[in-house]
């Protein structure tokens, strides 16, 4: 193998750190919300720097690489690729940074009611961001078409969560500044499955060469 | 009429050195005021694809070839082709500069007196306009009497290219033509070469990608004297789809 093939591969590893870094950082901010565990919340805002400091270390490696490789063709796609998928997620360390904020407000509180909604939004985002990731390091799949198609499951989870709190509050306008707390955890996740989204349909540009961003995903690709 | 937008179209056109099939049933359309690259590993037969546009390939003695080469529609190898005049109308630049060992001003002008135009005044424009269009005018004019061999490599390179617009081609075919310059007066030539595009039609073989990919509109990898994929520049160099030019490119080949 040669010393540019060992490169990528070795770039191909720092984005699957940063990935499962990522994936802990979303699990564990929900867990903080959900269990009430704010010394869990209050680690993970204190690992975002590490995140933070890895995208930078990765664009870098990019840039480098490009400078002094001239990648051509798959090596292009996979290193323009890189490139983004990185700053993708990172802004999903910063809002699992954020559900830990909303986390440790509403612990300070009496619990509004059980949660189911954002559980099961969770439990989808992260295997978005999961599958999209394995798509981009096994290549050329239907995977990153299965990630893009469960984000509509997330969207419809918001929106559920949404009325459901939203009765709530007409209800009992007292709950609203808790209420309005969880809608905003939900947004947050919903945000994630969007960059999980981008990950996936960057995959299929870096497989394909072709962008399929702002597009309609025909049916059987 | 509609002007045609192929100056060239390369039909099952092989090249044989003796019992070797150097260019093997190309293909090919060039397209008229565009930079078409080919590139490949050596051996591939690019220089040789490139060489029978103008049929230097005749030289050889032990080559011949079937198939056909039109050029504005007529076959360059049909019996009657007049091959001086032929070559006049697409000329060459080779990989080392190779100017005559003459003054600058002869280099230029030499294929215009060929042809016959004896008038000084009319040769004296003709040379200022050839060196003019190679964007070495200015480097050469109060030196026109000097020997072309006592400029620098980049230099000689315009001087050749010059002389060759002094015949006023309709095609230029490239051989490497900066793989013997620096950087600079490789910039120099590709700067050239995108402004020569507008009023003739380039043909470039390189074995430097990143130039291929810099000036060329299409482009064409061979191998073994194959015509694998024909294309944009931009799909070659970013999305290719045949395995064997993504290896080449990706510098992973064999």
């Amino acid at each position: 193998m040669g010393i540019f093939d060992e490169e990528l591969k070795a770039l191909r590893e720092e984005i699957l750190k940063l990935g499962s870094m990522v994936e802990a950082a979303i699990r564990d901010s929900v867990e903080s919300l959900v269990e009430r565990k704010s010394d869990l919340a209050r680690e993970v805002i204190k690992r975002d720097h590490l995140i933070n400091a890895l995208e930078v270390k990765i664009d870098e490696e990019c840039i480098r690489l490009i400078a002094l490789r001239q990648p051509m063709a798959r090596d292009l796609r996979f290193i323009t690729t890189a490139m983004k998928i990185v700053t993708d997620l990172e802004r999903m360390g910063d809002l699992a940074e954020n559900i830990c904020e909303r986390a440790l407000e509403l612990n300070e509180e009496p619990q509004l009611k059980h949660f189911v909604n954002i559980p099961k939004m969770a439990e989808i985002t992260q295997g978005m961001v999961r599958d999209a990731l394995d798509a981009f390091v096994t290549g050329c799949s239907r995977l990153p078409y299965e990630v893009i198609k469960r984000d509509d499951e997330v969207d419809d989870l918001t929106v559920k969560n949404f009325e459901e709190l939203l009765s709530l509050m007409i209800q009992d306008p007292k709950i609203i500044p808790l209420a309005v707390k969880r809608t905003y955890v939900a947004k947050y996740l919903e945000r994630i499955a969007d960059h999980a989204t981008n990950i996936a349909e960057m995959v299929i540009y870096m497989c394909k060469g072709k962008i399929i961003r702002h597009m309609e995903i025909p049916e059987g690709e | 009429m509609v002007e045609k937008k192929n100056i060239f179209e390369i039909r099952d056109f092989s090249v044989y050195y003796g019992d070797l099939m150097a260019v093997k049933n190309n293909n090919l359309v060039i397209e008229k005021n565009k930079i078409t690259a080919i590139i490949g590993p050596s051996g591939c037969g690019k220089s040789t694809l490139l060489r029978s546009l103008n049929r230097m390939n005749d030289l050889i003695l032990s080559s011949r070839v079937e198939g056909k080469i039109l050029f504005h529609g007529v076959d360059i190898y049909d019996r009657d082709t007049d091959v001086i005049e032929l070559r006049r109308r697409v000329g060459m630049v080779f990989q080392k500069p190779n100017p005559f060992p003459s003054s600058v001003y002869e280099n230029v002008a030499y294929g215009p007196k060929i042809r016959g135009i004896k008038k000084k005044s009319q040769l004296d424009e003709i040379v200022e306009n050839a060196l003019v269009r190679a964007d070495i005018w200015k480097e050469v004019k109060d030196k026109l009497d000097e020997s072309g061999l006592s400029l620098s490599g980049g230099q000689m390179q315009r001087l050749c290219i010059a002389r060759s617009l002094a015949q006023e081609p309709e095609v230029l075919l490239f051989d490497e033509p900066t793989s013997a310059l620096d950087p600079i007066s490789t910039a120099n030539i590709e700067n050239l070469l995108q402004e020569l595009q507008k009023t003739v039609t380039i043909v470039i073989v390189t074995h430097n990608m990143q130039q291929a990919a810099r000036i060329s509109d299409y482009t064409v990898f061979m191998y073994l004297g194959e015509l694998i994929e024909f294309g944009d520049t931009d799909t070659i160099f970013v999305n290719p789809q045949n395995k064997l030019t993504e290896e080449y490119i990706t510098g992973r080949f064999g």
